[in-house]
């Protein structure tokens, strides 16, 4: 399953959910708010981290560099990907779920 | 008339304490450029006006956007403008930045940074607190 997170982690508690809710295997795309999510010096970042043998973690570029953060060090083991790869990840997977 | 009495008694000279408080980031929403609109537009009216981000707020000052790829208007630029309409009084609290990494380096105007304990006195002095 793919899982969309577009929800900021400091305002929402959709990435939490999703972490919770999620079966092993799964893969969780950061898009939007999301994106805030995948910032290695962030508070949150651990959240993540904890969790990469679990999950296969990407994130949206787009929205990354839209919010100044392309000079910001991302979580290490996040794939960056284009419109096409997001396009790719809904197409590989039966089931998207929106954490809205 | 009555509107006239009414403007004589309050006086166009008083001058009250607005403060808008950002606590959204750009993009994801609208809250950020429609308060930085708000701004702009109640700086025109010379009262004492002070800006704050925190939260996630504080996202909307960082660096280097370029929203090419997501067909937005980058309006990052715009808060260069607020010093041009004399809006000095820019507030951006220290423990937020923190959290998401981020240092007054990162921001595209000169802010003054204070803990939450300042920031909280400051806020108690207002007269209109306006949150997006």
């Amino acid at each position: 399953m793919l899982h969309l997170i577009n929800k900021s982690p400091f305002e929402r508690n959709a990435l939490d959910s999703c972490l919770r809710m999620a079966r092993p295997g799964s893969a969780i795309l950061l898009i939007e708010d999301g994106v805030y999510a995948a910032l290695a010096k962030a508070a949150h970042a651990e959240k993540i981290i904890s969790r990469m043998d679990d999950f296969s973690f990407y994130v949206l570029g787009h929205d990354v560099a839209a919010r100044g953060l392309n000079d910001a060090p991302l979580i290490e083991g996040i794939d960056v990907v284009d419109y096409e790869g997001f396009v790719d990840l809904v197409a590989e997977h039966d089931v998207t779920q929106s954490w809205l | 008339m009555s509107e006239m009495n009414e403007f004589d008694e309050n006086g166009p000279e008083v001058i009250k304490r607005f403060m808008y408080v950002n606590r959204k980031a750009p993009y994801g929403t609208i809250y950020a450029l429609e308060c930085l609109e708000v701004v702009l537009v109640a700086a025109a009216f010379d009262q004492d006006v002070s800006v704050v981000f925190l939260d996630d707020g504080v996202c909307q000052l960082k660096k280097n956007q370029d929203t090419t790829g997501i067909g937005m208007k980058n309006f990052s630029k715009t808060y260069g403008a607020l010093d041009d309409y004399d809006v000095e009084k820019i507030y951006v609290e220290k423990e937020s930045l923190a959290a998401r990494g981020l240092t007054e380096d990162d921001l595209v105007i000169p802010v003054e940074v204070l803990a939450a304990d300042d920031l909280r006195e400051v806020m108690a002095q207002q007269d209109v607190i306006i949150s997006s």
